[in-house]
């Protein structure tokens, strides 16, 4: 076990590697950030050239991106173009997203599966033909469409909740964001759920279980759902990295001031150092989370032992 | 519902917890701030809040709470006004003598003398402090010097700029310029404090000035609190306990916010609600006249788009554009048909005068379709109105205009919007002499003078010449309008040079655009001034 | 695609169970290698793919799901056939009208007619959906089930490029990739999402394939000689296929959304085209004026989404021998 997670461990640093190179490349692709700075008017050439020079964009490519991560790995993740470090963005939006993030998976989770065994449980029957409706329902709206929606609904016409989200962005204004964040994923864990149980339900173990006499609450929980939320689990480990980047459109609606919102902000000036600095930080989170998801399936699946 | 009710009580746990706001005994809880304080929506500055590089009008709205300059711009007619400045004296329209009423301090205690004026001008020229809005000291003599356009400066100071007496300087331009001082409102040209040189971080963290209001607390990205300066020796006092600016990104979220309470005043309403602030704000719905003009630029450079008779190409898609229907039907009238490329905020006094453009900026389509086709016909048969899709809804209005383009010409393919990503991209693209067809140009005046809506944009090289249009008599009444001594003179020269645009169209005018918020019933006597920016610091409280 | 054997397989094979399965299983080990590539049966009955598609044609789901995805097929390539007016065609004195005769559905905010466009709007929604889903499924579940078949080195190196583009949030990848294309085209769309979206489906089918390998039958299969090839074809590959289908239904759901979170965001498919994702992004911010902006469009992009995912599930339940 041991070695298998230095094993990965090591492996994280190509990956690493990869996944910042690649941003790196699009977003230069983007090309110029600083002409944008100047608003409507033509950037005045000399002021540019100094302002290219200080965020070392008149070098080559390769160097910019040696430059970058040797910056990186002094803890330097430079400085946003209005003039704050990346690192303070970073520590304010960072705890924001991770709340909601939090919210989103807890409601996924909770909701989700119970609604994947219900339905899983009962396959045909009524509840199993609602839960499939409410996913397709669920999955073939937009995020933005269903935050615009609920937000307006509960938000406005019902005035149930703030509508948007305050500054310090407490758990109980995040409930109806995280809400919308999780509608995408909750239809995928439902599913997920529903097809692991209703094929495992098959499985001769469980039918051993039936046949030991033990009663079928105990069957369920301990011999079924054990095995069953293994794909699950992999899902939402999976999930967060996409859940934390992916708030884009929900932080935008909601106004959030999270990763998400730092992260459109950055696109949209072509704020390099914010854009690179932050998705550095998520591709890690992506790939923590992705061994701690192999390591959780050793865990629930006694077949696969790592070494 | 009983959930709803603890979601309240908890909210109002919150807020009294943070300051003794009124929240139990069946108050009514409309409004998120504590007593006497107003909260605004915001859009996160791009830049450090410098005033010499803040170019644009979320930086610019806290630069006019926090400070004042030699002048001010009347906030209901835009007229410059002296404020810090007792009296600016020239005699040959070169030279002038800048003198300074006394009395003034900034927050922090220090007396604002010539030199608080001197040093900071000199610091925004200045090419190693990297100052966006440096252009703005171009016409003062030395500029060149601080400022090369290729390699060091040669000099630290403007040589034009001489500190007389702490309440005395002279400035020397390198041109004549009458309404120069009139250009002493914009926000580059305020006076900065010592500890803006000393502890340049913390000033950026917090900015100090001499402005009505004072910095409390700013937190980037995110809110920026300010507060009733008790000390401010000007006549326009905060009426206000403060305002606590919220970043909002998406401008629907800020006017939700404001249906439910949470926002006392927004200055920018999504096109896609407007149908409904009559309903839902009734008369807290402010919908006023403000220096912006909509154009649609034309790419100059472009051979195809500059060819013989492209003069009529250009006044035959002017005329195919409905504008009455479009500023009816999707800006419900918060736009108005633009019949000349300034703006009626000017004024006729200012140089303002309806119908320059005559019968090309009305809608004939019968009469476009013919000049079209007189003109050479559309570029390749097409062509796309490029836009930035990030912000505004530019969308649908130019979805808009492409459809009545269409309709006109009588060919659904004739034009097409071409979104592009990111503003940043957008201007990239406009700089670098990339666009293939007309695109889209919005102008907000930095100051009321016809002059700021013709040099900057259509005299040859000008700094916000997108559409590289060139034409000698043009430039040169600008010249002759800027020389002159009298003003009745130099408004007659630009508007003769406003109908040289007439005959080349150059960028098609579209719209004068309002400045439309909304706000709630908390706070009263609001108003937008002539940038559209909320006037802050008559709002008051109820 | 019609299968010719179906017929006489219908008459040699009774109904399915997992004797039945055991012996076409049992059967299948015995037939000489050659089997078209995708499982596509070409030699015997009783092969798994030719039940299913027996089991397919008796399940009204299937039906049902098949009419709808074939009469959607036939609008996306003639929209003409049910919609005779002009989808460009704006007249802004009728904006955000309500229905009228001749016009059910009512108008946008240009003035355009609703049902028009979401006839001719089918067109570029259900090619990114379906070119998007056969991308990233067939490039994910290749290299997914190489990955998770051979292990080893092999295995490593696959999974990490997954990471690699796995790690960049989607959304964000969209916004940045996209917002420097200037087709108007739906490639570039279709394009970005095989790329950011195969990692997803390459680690289902993965972890399917790993658990397969595990199975007796396979061990079994291998002990008696089958090759690598056939092996994952013809034994791992119908069993590990399932959560495939299933994710990859779902997928081409949220595919067709993202085009329009992405067309919302400013980056999506980009006009003269005219898709559903772009016309409910211009519909959500007038919930309160024009709900039949939405409504109509989305209902659209509903009606489909669920189509395909039922499709998906009944496939599934054809190919799962353990349903059976």
């Amino acid at each position: 076990m041991g070695r298998y997670v230095i094993r990965r461990l090591l492996q994280m640093i190509p990956v690493f590697i990869g996944s910042t190179l690649l941003i790196f490349l699009m977003v230069y692709a983007l090309g110029d950030p600083v002409a944008a700075l100047f608003g409507d008017r033509a950037p005045d050439p000399a002021t540019a050239a100094q302002i290219r020079a200080d965020l070392y964009l008149d070098q080559p490519l390769w160097k910019q991106y040696l430059h970058y991560m040797a910056q990186i790995f002094q803890g330097n993740f430079g400085t946003a173009f209005n003039g704050m470090p990346v690192t303070e963005l970073m520590a304010a939006a960072f705890p924001v997203t991770l709340r909601l993030t939090l919210v989103a998976i807890v409601i996924e989770m909770v909701v989700g599966i119970v609604l994947g065994v219900f339905s899983g449980l009962r396959r045909g029957h009524a509840v199993d033909t609602t839960v499939l409706i409410f996913t397709l329902v669920v999955v073939s709206i937009p995020t933005f469409v269903s935050g615009y929606v609920l937000q307006f609904l509960f938000g406005v016409k019902w005035n149930w909740v703030k509508p948007a989200v305050s500054t310090d962005a407490p758990l109980n204004e995040l409930l109806l964001p995280g809400l919308v964040l999780a509608l995408v994923s909750l239809a995928y864990v439902t599913r997920l759920t529903r097809t692991s149980l209703a094929e495992n339900a098959r499985a001769d173990y469980v039918r051993t279980a039936v046949a030991k006499g033990l009663p079928r609450r105990r069957v369920v929980t301990r011999h079924l759902l054990r095995n069953s939320l293994i794909p699950v689990v992999t899902f939402i480990g999976t999930d967060i990295g996409a859940l934390m980047g992916g708030a884009i459109v929900t932080e935008r609606i909601f106004n959030i001031h999270g990763v998400g919102f730092q992260l459109y902000q950055g696109i949209l000036r072509q704020n390099s150092p914010t854009v690179v600095g932050f998705v550095t930080i998520l591709v890690l989170v992506f790939l923590v989370a992705n061994l701690l998801v192999d390591l959780l399936y050793a865990v629930l699946d006694p077949r696969i032992r790592y070494a | 519902m009983r959930g709803a009710k603890r979601a309240k009580w908890g909210v109002c746990a919150v807020s009294v917890a943070l300051a003794a706001s009124a929240c139990g005994g069946g108050v009514d809880t409309r409004g998120s701030g504590a007593a006497g304080i107003v909260s605004s929506s915001w859009g996160d500055p791009q830049n450090p809040l410098e005033p010499a590089n803040t170019n644009e009008v979320q930086g610019g709205k806290v630069l006019e709470m926090i400070f004042r300059g030699l002048k001010r711009y009347n906030p209901r007619t835009g007229a410059a006004e002296n404020v810090l400045a007792d009296r600016i004296e020239t005699t040959d329209s070169r030279h002038f003598t800048v003198t300074l009423k006394p009395g003034w301090t900034f927050s922090n205690g220090e007396k604002v003398t010539a030199k608080s004026f001197v040093d900071a001008w000199n610091y925004g020229a200045l090419l190693d402090n990297r100052q966006k809005n440096a252009p703005f000291f171009q016409y003062i003599e030395g500029f060149d010097a601080v400022h090369p356009e290729n390699g060091k400066p040669t000099a630290k100071t403007l040589s034009g700029l001489k500190v007389v007496s702490p309440v005395k300087f002279t400035v020397d331009l390198n041109q004549k310029f009458s309404s120069w001082p009139d250009t002493l409102g914009y926000s580059a040209f305020m006076p900065l404090p010592r500890t803006f040189y000393t502890h340049h971080d913390a000033w950026v963290k917090k900015p100090v000035g001499n402005g009505p209001y004072a910095v409390e607390s700013y937190t980037k990205g995110s809110v920026m609190k300010l507060r009733k300066w008790g000390g401010y020796p000007g006549a326009d006092k905060a009426r206000n306990g403060g305002i606590d600016l919220q970043v909002y990104t998406d401008n629907n979220t800020a006017y939700t916010d404001l249906q439910a309470g949470n926002l006392d005043l927004v200055d920018d309403i999504p096109a896609t609600q407007l149908k409904n602030v009559h309903a839902d704000l009734g008369d807290r719905y402010i919908n006023q006249p403000a220096g912006v003009i909509q154009t649609l630029t034309f790419p100059m450079y472009d051979k195809r788009w500059n060819k013989k008779n492209g003069d009529k190409l250009r006044r035959g898609i002017s005329m195919a554009i409905d504008r009455a229907s479009i500023t009816r039907e999707i800006f419900r009238n918060t736009r108005t048909p633009a019949t000349d490329w300034t703006s009626p905020v000017l004024g006729a006094k200012g140089g303002f005068q309806d119908g320059v453009c005559g019968e090309a900026c009305e809608f004939r389509a019968a009469q476009a379709k013919a000049l079209v086709k007189e003109g050479g016909g559309l570029p390749g048969g097409h062509m796309t109105i490029a836009y930035n899709a990030d912000t505004g809804s530019h969308k649908d209005w130019i979805d808009a205009i492409c459809n009545s383009i269409n309709n006109a010409l009588d060919n659904d393919k004739a034009c097409v919007g071409a979104p592009v990503g990111t503003f940043a991209d957008f201007r990239n693209r406009i700089t670098s002499e990339k666009m293939t067809g007309p695109f889209r140009a919005g102008w907000q005046m930095d100051y009321p003078l016809i002059q700021n809506f013709l040099q900057p944009m259509y005299y040859s090289k000008a700094s916000s010449n997108d559409g590289k249009y060139s034409n000698p008599k043009f430039d040169k009444l600008v010249n002759e309008a800027n020389a002159a001594t009298d003003h009745k003179e130099a408004i007659k020269k630009f508007q003769d040079a406003e109908r040289v645009l007439a005959t080349d169209m150059p960028a098609i005018p579209l719209w004068y655009q309002n400045g439309n918020g909304g706000y709630s019933d908390r706070i009263g006597n609001v108003a937008l001034n002539p940038f559209s920016v909320p006037v802050y610091n008559e709002i008051t409280v109820h | 695609m019609p299968d010719p054997y179906a017929p006489k397989e219908a008459i040699t094979h009774g109904d399915g169970g997992p004797a039945a399965l055991a012996i076409g299983e049992a059967e299948s080990l015995e037939r000489a290698p050659g089997a078209g590539p995708g499982g596509a049966p070409t030699g015997k009955p009783r092969s798994l793919w030719s039940d299913a598609v027996r089991d397919l044609r008796r399940n009204p789901v299937f039906v049902i799901s098949a009419l709808i995805i074939l009469f959607l097929l036939v609008i996306a390539v003639w929209p003409q056939l049910i919609a005779d007016g002009n989808p460009y065609r704006a007249d802004l004195a009728k904006a955000q009208a309500g229905p009228e005769p001749g016009h059910p559905f009512g108008y946008d905010t240009q003035g355009r007619d609703v049902y028009t466009r979401v006839v001719y709007g089918a067109r570029a929604s259900i090619t990114v959906g379906v070119c998007a889903t056969a991308g990233a499924a067939l490039l994910g579940s290749l290299l997914g089930g190489l990955a998770g078949f051979f292990g080893g080195w092999w295995d490593t190196l696959l999974s990490r490029i997954a990471d690699i583009f796995f790690g960049i949030p989607v959304i964000l990848g969209g916004l940045v990739f996209l917002s420097v294309v200037t087709s108007p085209t739906v490639w570039p769309v279709v394009g970005f999402i095989v790329l950011l979206g195969w990692p997803q489906i390459a680690r289902i089918a993965r972890g399917s394939v790993v658990t397969a390998k595990h199975n007796d039958y396979v061990q079994a299969a291998r002990a008696l000689g089958a090759g690598n090839a056939r092996t994952l074809l013809r034994h791992i590959a119908p069993n590990a296929v399932a959560p495939v289908i299933v994710v990859a239904t779902i997928a081409l759901g949220t595919y067709i959304s993202l085009e329009a979170t992405l067309s919302f965001l400013g980056a999506g498919l980009k006009p003269p085209t005219v898709s559903w994702g772009i016309d409910i992004s211009a519909a959500s911010t007038s919930i309160r004026n024009a709900p039949h902006m939405l409504l109509w469009p989305a209902g659209a992009l509903s009606i489909t989404v669920l189509a395909f995912i039922m499709l998906g599930d009944a496939v599934r339940d054809a190919l799962d021998p353990k349903l059976r």
